[in-house]
C-alpha cells in the first residue's frame, strides 16, 4: 500500500477541519449547558442576566423543587414509562410475529402480502379518517390509542425480516420434527438466534413513544392520562406555568416561571441523556441495517 | 409425490397430503385448503398482522371517500352524502390555497438547499478526521440532538429567540437589536431550517460515512499516484462512490417535498406567523380537528398526499435516466 504523503496544504485543511469539529461540539453541548446552568440558577439574577451562561448565576435548587412539585409531571412519567414499556412490548411482538410470517417459505400469497404492507409506507388515511377510526374503535381518550396504531411500523418489520432470513433454515426444519409449531419456532428458535435485531428494534420503539406527544394531544381529552412530553409542551411551549410558581409578587412569578422550564426540560431530558450513551452504538447500528436494507 | 407449484419445501407435511395422481382437487377453493393444510401456523399467525394492517392502516385509507362527501358524523362514511370535488374546488379558490402550498414549497426547497446537503459535507469533514478517538468523540455527541424529542427542542427554541433569550444576548453582545424572532414571520423559516440541521445534521451524517467507509482505499492511492491533491480526489473518487446513497435519499427527500414535518411547526407557530409558517399539514390539522370540517380536510390531506406520488415517481424516474439509480 503507497504511502500518501501530506502536503501543507493538507496540513492546513486538517487544522480548520478540527477547527471545524470543534465548532461542532460546542454548538452542539452549549445548547445544552446552557439549560443546565439556568435551570441551576437563582431566578431573579438569571432574569437579571443578559449574555452567555458559564455558570449558574448563583447557585439555587429552587427551579427543581417547583417542577418536582408539580403533580403533572409525575402523572407524565408514569404514563409515559407505562406506554413505552407496555407499547414497546407490544410493538416488538407483533412486528417479530409479522416478519416471521414473511420471512418463511410459506404460503402462496406471501408475494401480495409483502406488496400490500409495503404500500403502507407511502400512502395513508391522513389525520381525520385516523382520527375518525379512533373514535369508531372506542379508542378515543384511552392510552391504547397511543400503542394500537401504530403497533407495527413496516420499516422495522422489513428490518427484521432480513435478520429472520439469515436464520439457517436447518434449524427450524429440526425443531419442527421435534414437534414444535410455528409459535414454539418464533419464540425458542428465530428470536434468541436474533437478539441484537431485537435490541436495536426495541431502543427504536422505545424512544419513539418516550418523545411521541402529537398522538396524545388529539386523542387523549383526561389530562390524567397525558404523557411527559404533553405536559411539558404545556409547560415549555405554551407556558402555562402557573401550577408551580407559589410565590406572591408578579416579578417573582415570572422570573421563576423562566427558570423553572429550564429545569422542566431537564427533568424530562436527563433519562435520555443518562441512556443514551451506553445504546447509542446500537442505534446506529439500527441505522446501518436499515440502510443496507434499503 | 405431492408439491404445489411454487413452494418446495416441507416434505414431510407433504407426505401426509398424498392422494393418487389425478384426483387432486383444482381450483383456488382446493389451492386455498392444500396451503392451509401446509402451513397452518403460518396462516394463524398471519392472521392478526393482516388484521392489524386492515383496520389501521386500510380503513383509514377507505375513510379518504369522505373526501368526496359531506361526512358527517352521525350519518356515517357510508350515509354521507356525495358532493364530488367540492371541497377540492373550496380549497383551490380559497386564500389558504396559494399561502399553504407556497410555504409547504418554500420551506420544503430550503429544506433541499440547506438540510439535504448538510450531513453529506459534514460526513465527508468527518471522514477526514484522523484520530479515531476525536471521531468517536465528534459522532456522540452530535448524534445526541436526534434523541432529544420535538417538544424538548421547541421548548428550547422558544426560549433562545425570545427577547431575552440566549440568541438575543448574543446577537445583543454584538451591538445588534434585540427581538422577539418567533414573532416575526420573515424569521420563520430560518429558524425552523437552522434548528432542523442543528438536530439532525449528526444523526444524518451516520449513512453517509458508511456510504464513505465501503470505498475501496485503491481508489484513492490510483488517484494519488495520478497526482490528484485532496479536493481532486473528493471530488473523483469519494463523490462518486457515494452517488448512489446520495441519490436514493434525495429521491425520498423529494417524495416527501410536500409533508414537511408538521410537528414542529405546530410547536412554533403561531397566528402572527402563520403567512409563512402554515404548511398544508398544519392547516390540515387546524381545519381537521379543531375545526372539525372534516371532509374538507381529508380533501386537502388527498391533494398533498397525490402530489407527494407524482413528486416521488418523477423524482425516482428522472433519478433511473439520469443516474441508473432508482427506488423501483
Amino acid at each position: 500500500m503507497a504511502v500518501i504523503k501530506k502536503s501543507a496544504g493538507d496540513h492546513i485543511f486538517d487544522f480548520i477541519n478540527a477547527v471545524f469539529m470543534c465548532f461542532m461540539i460546542v454548538i452542539t453541548l452549549y445548547p445544552f449547558i446552557y439549560v443546565v446552568m439556568a435551570s441551576l440558577s437563582v431566578p431573579k439574577l438569571f432574569l437579571a442576566h443578559t449574555g452567555l451562561l458559564l455558570r449558574p448565576v448563583g447557585f439555587s435548587l429552587e427551579s427543581y423543587e417547583a417542577v418536582l412539585r408539580n403533580p403533572n409531571i409525575k402523572i407524565g412519567y408514569v404514563n409515559t414509562v407505562f406506554i413505552v414499556v407496555v407499547g414497546t412490548l407490544c410493538n416488538v411482538i407483533a412486528t417479530a410475529i409479522g416478519a416471521y410470517v414473511l420471512s418463511r417459505k410459506g404460503p402462496f400469497w406471501k408475494g401480495p402480502l409483502m406488496f400490500i404492507i409495503v404500500i403502507t409506507m407511502f400512502v395513508g388515511g391522513g389525520l381525520v379518517p385516523n382520527y375518525i377510526l379512533i373514535q369508531n374503535l372506542g379508542l378515543y381518550n384511552s392510552l391504547w390509542s397511543l400503542i394500537l396504531p401504530g403497533l407495527i411500523s413496516t420499516h422495522n418489520m422489513i428490518v427484521m425480516r432480513t435478520a429472520f432470513q439469515g436464520i439457517p433454515e436447518s434449524l427450524e426444519e429440526s425443531a419442527r420434527i421435534d414437534g414444535a409449531n410455528d409459535w414454539t419456532i418464533l419464540f425458542k428458535v428465530i428470536i434468541p438466534l436474533a437478539i441484537p435485531t431485537m435490541a436495536v428494534i426495541s431502543l427504536f420503539y422505545a424512544v419513539s413513544h418516550w418523545n411521541s406527544w402529537f398522538s396524545a394531544m388529539i386523542y387523549l381529552k383526561d389530562k390524567t392520562k397525558y404523557p411527559l412530553q404533553l405536559v411539558l409542551r404545556e409547560i415549555i411551549v405554551q407556558s402555562q406555568v402557573s401550577d408551580m410558581t407559589t410565590m406572591d409578587s408578579y416579578m417573582d412569578r415570572y422570573a421563576v416561571s423562566q427558570t423553572v422550564k429550564y429545569a422542566t426540560i431537564m427533568v424530562a431530558t436527563i433519562p435520555i441523556l443518562c441512556v443514551y450513551p451506553f445504546l447509542q452504538k446500537y442505534f446506529v447500528k439500527g441505522v446501518m441495517i436499515g440502510a443496507i436494507k434499503g | 409425490m405431492e408439491f404445489t407449484e411454487k413452494q418446495k419445501g416441507r416434505k414431510h407435511m407433504a407426505a401426509k397430503s398424498l392422494s393418487p395422481a389425478g384426483t387432486r382437487k383444482k381450483g383456488v377453493g382446493a389451492m386455498l385448503k392444500r396451503d392451509f393444510m401446509k402451513y397452518k401456523g403460518i396462516y394463524a399467525l398471519a392472521v392478526p398482522v393482516l388484521a392489524y394492517f386492515i383496520i389501521f392502516k386500510y380503513i383509514p385509507m377507505y375513510g379518504i371517500t369522505i373526501a368526496f362527501k359531506n361526512y358527517v358524523p352521525t350519518k356515517g362514511i357510508f350515509g354521507s352524502d356525495w358532493v364530488g370535488f367540492e371541497h377540492f374546488m373550496r380549497f383551490f379558490k380559497s386564500v389558504y390555497f396559494k399561502r399553504t402550498v407556497l410555504n409547504t414549497l418554500i420551506i420544503s426547497v430550503y429544506d433541499v438547499i440547506f438540510g439535504f446537503p448538510a450531513p453529506i459535507i459534514f460526513a465527508l469533514l468527518l471522514n477526514e478526521v484522523k484520530n479515531n478517538i476525536f471521531k468517536r468523540t465528534i459522532q456522540t455527541i452530535t448524534y445526541l440532538p436526534h434523541f432529544i424529542s420535538t417538544v424538548v427542542i421547541a421548548g428550547m427554541i422558544i426560549d433562545f429567540t425570545s427577547q431575552n433569550g440566549l440568541i438575543n444576548n448574543i446577537i445583543a453582545l454584538f451591538g445588534g437589536e434585540r427581538t422577539d424572532m418567533l414573532m416575526r414571520p420573515e424569521m420563520f423559516r430560518g429558524i425552523y431550517i437552522i434548528s432542523g440541521i442543528w438536530q439532525g445534521v449528526g444523526w444524518g451524517s451516520i449513512i453517509y460515512l458508511s456510504a464513505l467507509s465501503s470505498i475501496d482505499q485503491e481508489q484513492y492511492e490510483a488517484a494519488y499516484i495520478d497526482g490528484a491533491n485532496r479536493w481532486q480526489q473528493a471530488i473523483n473518487v469519494t463523490l462518486p462512490g457515494i452517488m448512489p446513497t446520495i441519490t436514493i435519499l434525495f429521491i425520498l427527500k423529494i417524495g416527501g417535498l410536500m409533508s414537511v414535518g408538521s410537528e414542529k411547526i405546530l410547536l412554533l407557530y403561531s397566528p402572527v406567523t402563520y403567512e409563512t409558517a402554515d404548511i398544508i399539514s398544519t392547516f390540515i390539522y387546524r381545519k381537521g380537528l379543531l375545526d372539525m370540517d372534516y371532509s374538507f380536510s381529508t380533501a386537502v390531506g388527498l391533494f398533498n398526499s397525490i402530489i407527494n406520488i407524482i413528486l416521488l415517481s418523477t423524482a425516482n424516474a428522472l433519478s433511473r435516466k439520469v443516474n441508473e439509480t432508482s427506488l423501483w
